[in-house]
């Protein structure tokens, strides 16, 4: 989408969000506030740089000009003038180079919060659908963050240091053209709120139209292969001439009042330094005032503006900067899925006593109930299938048991231990967990195999994965159990990605099994292969099996159908 | 030399497009330049009215110059409005253009030319990459031009003035205009590719944190992920901070060349003004002077260190724009036959060289009949769907339609008579109508209906207050696996050709709609003498199909 850097086609509600994320920013981070003071220290020894520029210059001239001065008289202040300007360039080198350090610190800061309030508070909360940009935020949000902390800040720190800092100095010099600055520049923040307010209307009318054009093109892309299929890309290709032509219509029709302010900033600061320069000139006319202090006053008076201009031309990098420390604060608002308790108990060990669901009830904000007054029980060394309808609530049970979220009524018992009681973690360790669309981690397939027994040997590792039925793929490959997956390395299917996820269970000691959909998306052969790693899997093991089938796929002890938020046997026919 | 290499990079080979725009190109340039130089004549004209009131000349006489000040004033805050418009839609027409040009040459590239990036995300990318080309219009394309164009009549005006001045004015221009931003993109470019890899090791472990959270601590391995990324973190953190030095002094160094610039003319000035060959009020008129033609190099530092991004956008859009078309269209296209079967006969497909994925294939679809082809993931069913409206070519044997081979009918021509759903059927951000008649351009509202009706969500449209005309996709209603690919069979349905092509309608239906929609299909099919092969890796009842064949090993069985 075209995000024109200076005009007025972010939403005006984006200003408004990026203003709150930038004072949470500051509120919570020290790394933050340290860089605002570090900003407005640099920005007042460029402001005290400036003034001995502007006042150094204006000496070598009127010497060279007024009083005659020949060039070796002039030569150490010129060379003065050559420190100064080092000194300007190192000054402008800091804002640069402490706010890219400073952007990387708080996105590296915002990081460890993000993967610690994830993995500690909300796990399994996020799974798939929008990560991925959420990464991207994570990872290249730091580029938007440097324009905001090396451009926007200093900007905003030297619009309020340097304005009054020349205004002090210029008073006792000449303090008409003081006059004039005085009054000029505040005119300038008055006429850049009021022209936003006129605006603004128009801006958000043009928002939303201008946001459903940029997304056209992206929608044709998508669906590319779909329009060739049935013969129509050829005229899309046309609505894309049209639909662009309709986009910049409407968006130079917003640029054109959006650049307005800046037209009227420009116009205030160029009539505001004419102003002072005739001011000036009259006064050394008559005779009132000299050479030197007038050029300094001059070569200053642009200066005064400057900031104030270009808080405006970089007012985009305040709200483009914010949207990556936006995307994470959404991510940190979330709030802690499993409540742990101040006192805990031991967790409770499967194979003493049965698993006990009494009147679970759960529900999702929008969706009504999933779960309503379910009973379940589930003795020691039972397998135990669950089968309904997709979207029924057997995933969400599954997170029940598994502790990644808490039940609003009813409770979870296992041996007669109330889990709520339980610490989430050391419970979790007595459960082994096969998910419905497993993950597969970047490293050997061995590591992969190894998730619940970091330390596993060779052997155990080549058993578990032959018991999962991996041989064949582990045949084919030259490096075996060593063969990379996961990004960077080789890609596994559904079903060599589900029998990684089995060989991990193999390799676990927990009595309890929980498995989710563990042969969805297959097809018949590989099914049955997984069928049989899965009963294997269960020998000795209580076991609660997911299906979305009529019929379960394993034997099982008992066949129970989720629907209308209970369970009810299943139609006895299996 | 940095020049010439950047000079034949795809983003130079992007700024080439602008060419049929270069009306604008000039409009633009010329009023940039005039803006600078109605800068620097503000601050040349004030410095030269108030050394010149210092002489205590009569009021009056000043005053033509107290007006030129106010008119550089003026013009130059509506000169500066008017560039931004004119740049501003030089790029948006140039982006259009381009944006056109992109969309025409990835028509024939989908699917099989481009390779794994099918899939829309993919896409999107490059979607984002030409977007990001208009930082190539605004800001690297004008910029040096301007910046030239104002510092040639700076110089010159300079040099009228003092020569030795101008002299200076030009060697520090060069100085700020070409040394400053190559140190700029060197710093940037290195830091660039110093931070590459550690970012892409930092986003992996990112991912694998937020989609594995839920394994990870069902594992208890929680610590060994959390000390792996802040590790990865670590890193780059560390090459941020040795980068930001050297980025953030190459950007000091214009700031610091503009004010030596102003000293070095000061410093050739000032002999002359001392020996009386120069007039003591063009001192201070020159001074300020430098410190306005420097307004037009500021910009060209950031720009340089900006290239790089642009030219690996650029670089990707080439890659694509100027990949070969993989199927070619026949130069003499025979007309279609209207009678006759589908038929792939001893077909041989393959990827890659040596890795057969097709052997041997004899199938056909005989006008009005259904077909199911099943057979397990991976085997090829789909690639035999896109062989069959010629998305693809077959490496041996071949496809034809009523005995013509496919490879001597118009591509175009061959998809009205054999119509495939691909099996990622998409659903565009508009309405539910409109997403069928993607089918058949200008169907009837009667027609659309029926095609809804005929895969069973006739209630569900009627249950919503819109009706067919509710939006889907972005912004509008949220529409299940099962609607979604309910929607697509319709779209399918919706078309008068002979041969229709499912690939895998009843993916993401439960089996008693699996059931329904397989019923549902071939009888729509049947009723209407088109013939139909659903692509699927189940079938839920035979007794819906004349045939059933299965794909195994890349041979046909059954």
């Amino acid at each position: 989408m075209i995000a024109d850097r200076s005009g007025p086609n972010r939403p005006p509600e984006a200003s408004r969000r990026a203003r709150q994320a930038q004072r949470r920013l500051i509120r919570t981070s020290r790394i933050a506030r340290r860089q605002l003071v570090t900003t407005v220290l640099i920005g007042l020894a460029a402001t005290a740089l400036l003034i001995a520029w502007a006042s150094l210059l204006a000496a070598v001239i009127a010497g060279v000009f007024i009083d005659g001065r020949s060039v070796a008289e002039v030569t150490p202040a010129l060379i003065w003038l050559v420190v100064v300007a080092l000194g300007r360039g190192l000054a402008s080198a800091a804002f640069e180079s402490t706010g890219r350090v400073g952007a990387a610190a708080v996105m590296s800061e915002l990081r460890t919060r993000l993967t610690r309030h994830l993995l500690i508070s909300r796990p399994g909360a996020l799974q798939g659908e929008h990560s991925g940009e959420l990464v991207a935020a994570a990872v290249s949000g730091v580029e938007s963050l440097e324009s905001y902390f090396s451009r926007y800040l200093p900007r905003v720190a030297l619009a309020a240091i340097t304005p009054i800092a020349i205004l002090a100095w210029v008073i006792p010099i000449e303090w008409r053209s003081a006059v004039i600055l005085a009054v000029t520049a505040p005119l300038i923040i008055v006429f850049m709120v009021l022209i936003g307010r006129l605006t603004e209307a128009r801006t958000r009318r043009r928002w939303g139209l201008l946001q459903r054009l940029s997304s056209h093109f992206l929608d044709l892309a998508g669906g590319l292969e779909t329009l060739r299929a049935n013969n129509r890309a050829g005229a899309q290709s046309e609505a894309i001439a049209r639909v662009g032509e309709d986009y910049r219509r409407e968006t130079m029709g917003a640029l054109k009042v959006g650049f307005l302010s800046a037209l009227v900033l420009e116009l205030l600061a160029m009539i505001g330094v004419a102003m002072v320069a005739t001011a000036i000139g009259i006064q050394l006319a008559e005779g009132q005032l000299g050479l030197e202090a007038g050029l300094t006053v001059l070569i200053l008076a642009p200066e005064l503006y400057l900031p104030l201009r270009e808080v405006g031309n970089q007012f985009h990098a305040s709200t483009d900067g914010m949207v990556a420390a936006e995307q994470i604060f959404a991510a940190l608002d979330e709030p802690p899925a499993v409540a742990v308790p101040d006192e805990t108990v031991p967790a409770p060990d499967p194979t003493a006593g049965p698993l006990e669901l009494q009147g679970i009830t759960f529900s999702y904000p929008g969706r009504g109930e999933v779960l309503s007054g379910l009973e379940l029980s589930v003795q020691p060394g039972e397998t135990v299938a669950l089968v309904g309808p997709s979207g029924g609530g057997k995933s969400t049970l599954v997170s029940l048991l598994m502790r990644f979220a808490d039940p609003e009524a009813g409770r979870i018992e296992c041996a007669g231990v109330d889990l709520a009681r339980v610490r989430p973690d050391e419970w979790r360790g007595r459960v082994v967990w096969v998910p419905q669309r497993p993950t597969v981690f970047s490293g050997t397939i061995a590591d992969n195999v190894r998730l619940y027994v970091p330390d596993a040997g060779e052997d155990e590792v080549e058993r578990a994965a032959s018991a999962a039925a991996l041989d064949e793929l582990l045949r084919g490959l030259p490096q075996g159990l060593r063969t990379r997956v996961g990004e960077g390395g080789r890609r596994l299917s559904a079903g060599q990605a589900q029998r990684l996820a089995l060989s991990r269970a193999f390799l676990s000691p927990a009595r309890l099994a929980i498995l989710d959909e563990p042969t969805a998306h297959l097809d018949a052969g590989t099914e049955q292969e997984i069928v049989a790693a899965i009963e294997r899997l269960l020998e000795g093991r209580s076991a609660l099996v997911v299906s979305h089938r009529q019929r379960p796929l394993v034997a099982a002890d008992r066949v129970l159908e989720l629907t209308g938020g209970r369970l009810q046997p299943a139609g006895v026919a299996a | 030399m940095i020049g010439h290499r950047l000079l034949r990079s795809p983003a130079a080979r992007a700024a080439l497009a602008t060419r049929s725009r270069w009306r604008l190109v000039a409009i633009s340039c010329l009023l940039g330049a005039l803006t600078v130089i109605a800068a620097t004549g503000l601050l040349t004209a004030s410095g030269y009215l108030i050394s010149r009131a210092a002489e205590l000349p009569p009021i009056l006489s000043l005053s033509a110059v107290i007006v030129l000040v106010r008119f550089f004033g003026i013009s130059r805050a509506l000169l500066r409005y008017f560039e931004r418009l004119v740049s501003h839609d030089l790029a948006f027409r140039t982006l259009t253009d381009l944006r056109k040009r992109f969309f025409e040459r990835l028509v024939p590239l989908v699917p099989a030319g481009i390779g794994g990036l099918r899939r829309g995300d993919l896409l999107s990318r490059f979607v984002g990459d030409v977007d990001s080309m208009q930082n190539l219009y605004l800001r690297a394309l004008t910029p040096p031009l301007v910046a030239i164009l104002s510092g040639v009549i700076c110089v010159a005006v300079a040099y009228l003035i003092l020569p030795a001045a101008g002299l200076a004015l030009l060697v520090m221009m060069l100085l700020g205009g070409v040394l400053a931003p190559v140190v700029s993109r060197v710093a940037a470019h290195r830091a660039g590719r110093r931070q590459a890899e550690a970012r892409g090791a930092l986003a992996t472990s990112l991912l694998e944190i937020l989609n594995g959270s839920a394994e990870i601590t069902a594992a208890g391995r929680r610590e060994d992920w959390l000390e792996r990324a802040a590790a990865d973190d670590r890193r780059m953190l560390r090459l941020q901070r040795a980068d930001a030095v050297s980025t953030g002094l190459a950007e000091g160094l214009v700031t610091f060349i503009a004010a030596a610039a102003v000293v070095a003319v000061a410093w050739a000035t000032a002999p002359a003004v001392a020996d009386g060959l120069l007039r003591g009020v063009w001192i201070a008129a020159l001074a300020l002077l430098t410190m306005g033609a420097f307004e037009a190099i500021s910009p060209l530092s950031p720009a340089a260190a900006g290239i790089d991004a642009v030219n690996a956008a650029a670089g990707r859009i080439e890659a694509i724009i100027e990949r070969p078309a993989p199927i070619a269209e026949p130069d003499d296209p025979e007309p279609v036959p209207d009678t006759g079967s589908l038929r792939l006969e001893s077909v041989d497909f393959a990827y890659e060289p040596g890795r057969p994925v097709l052997t041997g294939i004899d199938l056909e679809l005989n006008p009005g009949e259904a077909v199911a082809l099943t057979g397990p993931s991976g085997a090829g069913k789909s690639t035999i769907g896109e062989l069959l409206v010629r998305f693809r070519d077959v490496t041996g044997g071949r496809v034809a339609l009523g005995g013509v081979d496919l490879r001597r009918l118009s591509g175009a021509a061959l998809r009205d008579h054999v119509r495939l759903g691909p099996q990622e059927s998409y659903l565009f951000a508009t309405t539910i109508r409109r997403n069928i008649e993607v089918g058949r351009h200008g169907a009837a509202l009667a027609d659309v209906e029926a095609a809804l009706d005929a895969v069973g969500l006739d209630p569900w449209v009627r249950s919503l207050p819109d009706g067919v005309d509710t939006f889907v996709g972005e912004g509008g209603v949220r529409v299940s696996g099962g609607q979604r690919q309910r929607i697509a069979a319709a779209r399918l349905l919706l078309c008068g050709a002979r041969f229709l092509l499912f690939d895998e309608p009843m993916a993401h239906l439960d089996p008693d709609g699996a059931t329904g929609l397989e019923l549902r299909l071939t009888a729509r099919a049947r009723q209407r003498g088109q013939a139909i092969l659903v692509i699927s890796h189940t079938v839920a009842d035979p007794r819906n199909y004349d045939r059933i064949v299965e794909l195994r090993g890349g041979r046909l069985a059954g």
